[in-house]
């Protein structure tokens, strides 16, 4: 589509240029919505059949595809009447809201719309074949509305989609470092993905945070979902391990694939501080056992709590 | 600023309370170590809780007091270090290496007493030598 948001004019080599056409034109536009009311039913129809046809909108019925057809219909024609587009805005943010979560996609809705114009544009060409004059001139005032309409839907309906686009990353990234607590002062973090430098600081951040939160002593983080690992990663992990021990706690690595393994070597990342296990569940073991060995010297600082004899 | 050196059974406290000069840490420093011969403690802890900035004269001087206090017999554990803090620190190189570090008071005085048990333990048990 060539036609820049909000101005849209399509000149169109006609024979009855600038002045006279001008004047008229509020009065032809009254003219030309004057005969889409006249037709709705006829022409709602006749646009949902071709919606149908071109096999748009296939993930809703064809009652649905009336009943929005039916809406749209009368915005469309309440646009072209008044020259205001904010409920048509309104009006398409609404429709897009619905039907993005049902898989409609972004050539559907533009196809929607472009077939409506067509379908508008082929019942003037039959009211007005016998006056082709008039026939210009209507359509001078109906295309520029008409393209500027399409436009509107077209990039309502692409905004409604890029909030929602926005939203999940935002979410995503909430979701992707989650610290949990699998015992009394034993965290696990399992980092799934591609770490960016963004995330790998937001990571550390969180862990440390948890560490004190939790008053945890030993942390597993698994690596098990990293694809990849490159060498600014590998060092921050190596010194989000480094920066654990001085909050107290030990750090285990688990879950280095064979790949990673081998690009980590290969680029010489020193890793010799850092306590590596083969997968998740030895990494707990390994976790349990450093706990066992610690524990021993907590309890008599409260008395609340005797020491669990018995279980 | 004085850095005020508590006692509590057989280890010195030393509580850091506000953001230290590098003459007052020097003096910390000397303070501590003269006091652990002179009180026969078995370690000290040192709680930098209330730092939110830690230079690199002051990660060496927590080094220098651990070392030194080995060396006079006791051990040393720094608590308290901040998440934000303990970040930039490793991003520095400053990673205090070969001193032991714990989360707060608390725990620094569990890791203490389990030191220092292991340590009896290690010098009581006369068994013949040789295990087999």
């Amino acid at each position: 589509m060539n036609t820049k948001k909000g101005t849209t004019v399509m000149t169109r080599p006609s024979e009855g240029p600038g002045s006279g056409l001008t004047e008229s034109s509020a009065g032809l536009l009254r003219e030309l919505v004057a005969h889409l009311r006249q037709n709705r039913t006829q022409l709602r129809e006749e646009w949902a059949r071709r919606i149908t046809r071109a096999e748009l909108l296939t993930a809703m019925t064809e009652e649905e595809i009336f009943a929005e057809a039916t809406a749209v219909y009368d915005n469309y024609v309440e646009a072209l009447e008044t020259g205001t587009f904010e409920a048509l805005q309104a009006y398409s943010r609404r429709l897009s809201e619905r039907i993005i979560p049902r898989g409609v996609e972004t050539d559907e809705v533009v196809g929607i719309v472009l077939l409506l114009r067509d379908v508008l544009a082929r019942s003037l060409f039959t009211k007005y074949q016998d006056n082709v004059e008039k026939l210009n001139r209507i359509l001078d005032s109906y295309e520029p509305a008409a393209n500027r309409i399409a436009n509107t839907v077209a990039v309502g309906f692409v905004e409604e989609r890029e909030r929602i686009i926005r939203q999940q990353q935002e979410a995503i990234r909430e979701l992707s470092t989650p610290v949990l607590q699998v015992r009394e002062r034993l965290l696990i973090l399992p980092i799934i993905g591609v770490i960016d430098p963004q995330r790998a600081r937001q990571l550390t951040e969180q862990l440390l945070r948890a560490i004190r939160a939790n008053r945890a002593k030993v942390v597993v983080i698994d690596v098990t979902g990293v694809a990849a690992m490159d060498s600014g990663v590998a060092n921050h992990l190596v010194q989000t391990v480094e920066a654990s021990r001085l909050l107290g706690a030990t750090v285990i690595v688990t879950g280095l694939s064979p790949e990673i393994a081998q690009t980590l070597v290969t680029i010489g990342v020193d890793l010799s501080e850092m306590a590596t296990v083969g997968d998740l569940q030895g990494g707990i073991e390994e976790a349990e056992r450093l706990l066992a060995d610690r524990a021993p010297p907590s309890p008599p600082m409260r008395g609340e709590l005797p020491p669990e004899t018995s279980r | 600023m004085e850095v005020p050196i508590l006692r509590q059974g057989q280890y010195l406290i030393a509580s850091i309370q506000s953001a230290l000069t590098d003459a007052d840490l020097s003096h910390l420093r000397e303070a501590l170590i003269a006091q652990v011969g002179r009180s026969r403690c078995r370690g000290v802890i040192v709680d930098v809780t209330a730092l939110d900035v830690m230079d690199s004269f002051a990660v060496r001087t927590l080094r220098d007091i651990a070392h030194m206090a080995r060396l006079r017999g006791a051990e040393t554990v720094i608590v308290g270090i901040q998440p934000d803090v303990a970040f930039a620190m490793v991003q520095l190189g400053l990673t205090l290496k070969g001193v032991a570090t714990v989360l707060d008071l608390e725990e620094g005085l569990a890791f203490l007493d389990g030191r220092t048990k292991e340590r009896t333990l290690e010098v009581k048990p006369k068994r013949p030598s040789g295990r087999g």
